[in-house]
């Protein structure tokens, strides 16, 4: 086989793997991923199955066993509220007034979240307004 | 005005006229590039060393208003205070958006005044456009902080603040201190090579010699590369309580595309170099890694992708994208256009040859950085193709990098056996020959000594693992002996000799060793961690892997300058009943504000501080969290804040306005502060002698030391190759001395 | 107002450091620059001989084979002596035609 016939071949061997495999990527990719949704979605619409949430923690509390309860609020809309179970790791940046993605399952109106799903994102660095009041204020307390 | 404020409005000019700079040299290099007209490159080169002073100047100002807590500078007060270390107070200036693209601006100038002072006097036609796109690039991100809003580093604050926000005690690590400019490093050199290989494009000079010139930064911005994720990642593990070092967030994703890209770059580029080929792969690489820096620097301030970094939405978002855009369309058009140009000087004439090989390599990396950037991506992807919004989670990208990690550690493994063109047909025996059966030797061990068959992605990587270090060594024996048999010499200097006269091969051999170690490493403590949470109380004890760990007592301090209280534990570490370490993990508050109240502890920022004690076989990682909704903790907070207030707040507030007001404020807050010392020792006590419980995550994690043990071996690879050969000086030497030869010939 | 003056004062310097090449005084810039295909046959000779040293390399290595090694060896040789003589006619190309003759 001169060597072009061969350079030809192994081209076409080479992309039709390349496209197979990539036609492989995005079928799983559909079937694996999880939905992400607001609460203000969750509480329109509830889906079956795994979900992503995310919001703002509102309120939390933990329970004597070690694992938490806490409110999210869409940050879009403080009034869509949905509470969560979730047992596993906190994050440390973990507090009321962060923002968190946890993903679990709703069952009657909560989200029952999965084992170490909590992500909490780090205090923004680039956002306009400061975290703390720089300052020395004494009418905070009053 | 004060020397203080003359400096603030000094360095804004710097910056304003640094912005000017780089618009000449944009202009004066096309009009150069276009008419072949040498001065206007020469004044366009000087812009450029002009917009680095100029930048700095700017570094200067900032820095110095950072150690003397100039809080008129909004950078400043939200980002320090009196009370931060002096280390954090410097590397403060890069965690804004100001000034991180200040960063980006000033080590762009760096390394645009470094390569064209080097090429001064070379590659005639190439220099105008790559001097025109790098100031064109310095134009941007200087436009960036002086017209997007909220990124000026020099906008002023009025009223002044008395005090600063300081530093989110998480960033307070040396490695997060130098993270950003690792990383930004890496990226913006990467604009070096990318802007030759532009104007090489521009101006059909599409043989080697932009690569030649370009091939060390290039070199060096994979490595600041390396070094920056090294460390992001190495802080993750030893920071945070999570105890992990890699969660295939957006930001880190972002970080790692270039760097795959770029590794496939530098690989590409010695074919080119050596036989003419890969033409077309390599400037396609070197936009595609160029634009995927572009797409890290723009992710992590974007806030389009929910991720544990995103830093919220912010205003240089948008013209970022349209850089990117701009990159992307500019690089296709033209590599599109020079089709012809770039066509191979030959054909790969066998498999079995280092080209061929370097080929798949080019294949496997981008195939990586593919499924990375979809992964990444498929929010978005999926928002636009279904309407809703669609996470992949870890496990989707560890299923599928695996397989494609495992195939570039058997190539790294491959590649150095083979020759240029092609192998001697029968020596490919000889050569694949030991490593292969080394392979299958500890493939056996493994499969009957350990029971890493539990994990057959893991125990085929440590075979491939095996089979690739059996060739490195048999590479570097084969070298020495062969330089031994030239000069007689003893194995030690023979050894030496070879790998010094060929730093490019072996330096890229001990990164190869190095990147293997860090793999096996990967596999190893991500398949094989025995992990746990525990609940526990002073005294209980608890079983990992072959470890038991008593929590023996809890400790409770403060610290009054950083204003942090610790509740942290000792913890004993038992290994077939032998104390094996005492460990003191804890958690740090960290109080929101001075109002003088208990709760403001717990109402900051609180970090963890881990205990960790590491071998080279494995780490023994914990982290606790006390239970602080415990009554005994609670409860006493809460009457305590009640009775501070009660003692310290009289019935009639003084007025702020008057300097009696004023003096009675102040004397109310001093006694806040004091009570609340008083309140906090008492809290301290409580948690020691009490039985308040506390989570313990404990993971032991096998091999994870030569995660960054690989990555440093790697690093002083990088090193080696890049290192200039004697014999390049002496041409240099050569080279001056040839002109002024004929300068004076020309005179006489 | 300072401010704006400041900034005009920065720019005119800068304005006058990158001015200097074309000042009608300046040096010749066309003299000490190399010439592009003298450069790309400088790189194309630098090449070929790492070309020979990677083959020598890999035949000490065991990679080739003696009589590999030698057929490679002689065709690389081949062309380096080709872009040599190139470097040769060019170079002299280039004294005919300067002004010192």
């Amino acid at each position: 086989m001169d060597p072009d016939r061969k350079r030809k071949i192994r081209l076409v061997v080479a992309l039709s793997v390349a496209v197979l495999l990539a036609t492989a990527l995005v079928y799983t990719s559909f079937s694996a991923s999880t939905e992400a949704k607001s609460p203000s979605e969750l509480l329109a619409d509830t889906p079956a199955g795994s979900v992503e949430a995310y919001g703002k923690v509102l309120t939390e509390e933990t329970l004597p066993d070690g694992s938490r309860e806490f409110v999210i609020a869409d940050p879009e809309d403080a009034a869509a509220t949905v509470p969560v179970t979730y047992e596993g790791q906190v994050p440390d940046p973990f507090r009321e007034g962060r923002d968190v993605i946890v993903t679990g399952e709703m069952v009657d109106g909560t989200l029952i979240a999965e084992k170490d799903s909590l992500i909490t994102k780090c205090p923004s660095k680039f956002s306009d307004e400061a975290e703390e009041d720089p300052n020395i204020v004494i009418d905070e307390s009053l | 005005m004060t020397f203080a404020e003359f400096s603030i409005d000094f360095g804004l000019a710097c910056l304003i006229a640094a912005l000017a700079a780089f618009a000449y040299g944009a202009g004066a290099g096309i009009w150069g590039g276009r008419n072949a007209d040498r001065r206007f490159v020469d004044s366009a080169r000087r812009a450029v060393y002009a917009a680095t002073a100029l930048l700095v100047i700017c570094v200067v100002t900032l820095e110095a208003a950072f150690l003397r807590s100039d809080f008129s500078l909004a950078l400043v007060a939200d980002h320090s205070s009196t009370t931060t270390p002096t280390l954090y107070k410097m590397t403060a200036l890069w965690g804004s958006q100001g000034g991180s693209l200040l960063l980006w601006a000033f080590v762009l100038s760096i390394a645009s005044s470094g390569v064209l002072f080097a090429t001064r006097h070379k590659h005639r036609e190439v220099v105008p456009w790559a001097t025109a796109v790098l100031c064109g690039l310095g134009l941007f991100f200087c436009g960036l902080m002086l017209f997007a809003g909220g990124a000026n580093p020099f906008e002023r604050l009025s009223p002044v603040p008395a005090e600063g926000a300081g530093l989110n005690p998480l960033l307070r690590h040396p490695a997060m201190a130098i993270h950003p400019p690792m990383l930004y490093s890496g990226y913006v050199l990467f604009s070096i090579p990318f802007a030759f290989a532009i104007g090489a494009l521009i101006a059909r000079r599409l043989d080697a010699s932009w690569i030649r010139s370009t091939r060390r930064f290039a070199l060096l911005a994979w490595m600041f590369l390396s070094v920056g994720i090294l460390l992001g990642a190495g802080w993750s593990y030893v920071e945070l309580g999570w105890g992990g070092y890699w969660g295939w967030d957006p930001v880190e994703n972002a970080s790692l595309m270039p760097w795959l890209v770029g590794t496939a770059f530098l690989h590409s580029i010695m074919v080119q170099e050596r036989r003419g080929m890969l033409k077309v792969w390599n400037v396609s690489l070197i936009c595609a890694t160029f634009a995927l820096s572009l797409l890290g620097t723009f992710l992590v301030r974007s806030g389009i992708l929910q991720s544990i970094h995103a830093f919220g939405e912010s205003t240089v978002g948008t013209p970022l994208l349209l850089l990117i855009a701009a990159v992307l369309i500019g690089s296709t058009v033209l590599i599109v256009l020079r089709l012809s140009h770039l066509r191979s000087e030959r054909r790969v004439e066998s498999m079995a040859s280092r080209e061929a090989v370097f080929l798949v390599n080019n294949v496997l990396l981008v195939g990586l950085a593919v499924i990375v950037f979809w992964g990444t991506f498929f929010p978005l992807i999926s928002e636009a193709i279904t309407g809703e919004r669609s996470t992949l989670a870890a496990p989707w990208f560890d299923q599928y990098v695996t397989p494609l990690a495992i195939l570039v550690v058997l190539f790294t493994g491959i590649g150095p056996l083979l020759a240029w063109r092609k192998v001697s047909a029968g020596r490919a025996l000889r050569l694949f020959g030991p490593p292969t059966a080394f392979a299958g030797v500890v493939l056996i061990a493994l499969f009957v000594l350990t029971d890493s068959a539990s994990e057959p992605g893991a125990l085929i990587m440590f075979t491939f693992a095996a089979f690739a270090v059996a060739g490195l060594i048999g590479e570097f024996l084969r070298g020495a002996s062969a330089q031994k048999a030239l000069t007689g010499d003893g194995w030690v200097m023979s050894l030496g000799r070879v790998v010094v006269r060929n730093r490019r091969r072996y330096g890229g051999y001990i990164v190869h060793a190095g990147i293997i170690m860090a793999f096996v490493s990967i596999a190893a403590s991500s398949s094989f961690q025995d992990t746990d949470d525990v609940r526990m109380l002073p005294g209980d004890s608890t079983t990992v892997g072959d470890y038991e760990l008593t929590y023996v007592r809890p400790t409770a301090f403060r610290d009054l300058e950083e204003q942090r209280l610790t509740f942290g534990s000792i913890v004993e570490v038992r290994r077939d009943g032998e104390v094996v370490e005492t460990l003191t993990p804890s958690r740090n508050y960290y109080s929101s504000s001075s109002t003088g109240t208990v709760r403001s502890f717990f109402e900051g920022e609180a970090t963890s501080e881990v205990g960790r004690s590491g071998g080279a076989s494995e780490d023994f990682w914990t982290a606790m969290r006390p239970d602080l909704t415990e009554p005994a903790i609670e409860d006493f907070i809460a009457t305590a804040d009640q009775r501070i207030d009660r003692i310290t707040i009289p019935d009639e507030l003084p007025d702020p306005a008057t300097p009696g007001g004023q003096a009675t404020m102040r004397q109310i807050a001093a006694d806040r502060s004091a009570l609340q010392g008083i309140a906090i020792t008492n809290l301290e006590g409580r948690f020691e002698d009490g039985q308040i419980p506390v989570d313990f995550r404990i993971n032991v994690n096998p091999l994870v030391i030569w995660i960054w043990i690989g990555g440093a071996v790697g690093v002083i690879g990088a090193l080696l190759a890049a290192w200039p050969t004697a014999s390049a000086r002496r041409r240099r030497v050569s080279d001056v001395y040839a002109a002024r030869l004929a300068k004076d010939l020309n005179r006489a | 107002m300072e401010a704006v003056l400041l900034t005009l004062f920065v720019v005119a310097a800068v304005a006058l450091f990158v001015s200097i090449p074309l000042r009608p005084g300046a040096k010749n810039a066309e003299e000490r620059i190399e010439d592009p295909e003298l450069a790309e046959l400088e790189a194309r000779k630098e090449a070929k001989y790492r070309e020979i040293r990677d083959a020598e390399l890999d035949r000490e290595q065991g990679k080739l084979s003696q009589a590999d090694w030698a057929r490679a060896d002689a065709e690389l040789r081949r062309d380096a002596i080709e872009i040599l003589r190139e470097i040769d006619a060019l170079e002299a190309r280039k004294s005919r035609l300067s002004p010192r003759h």
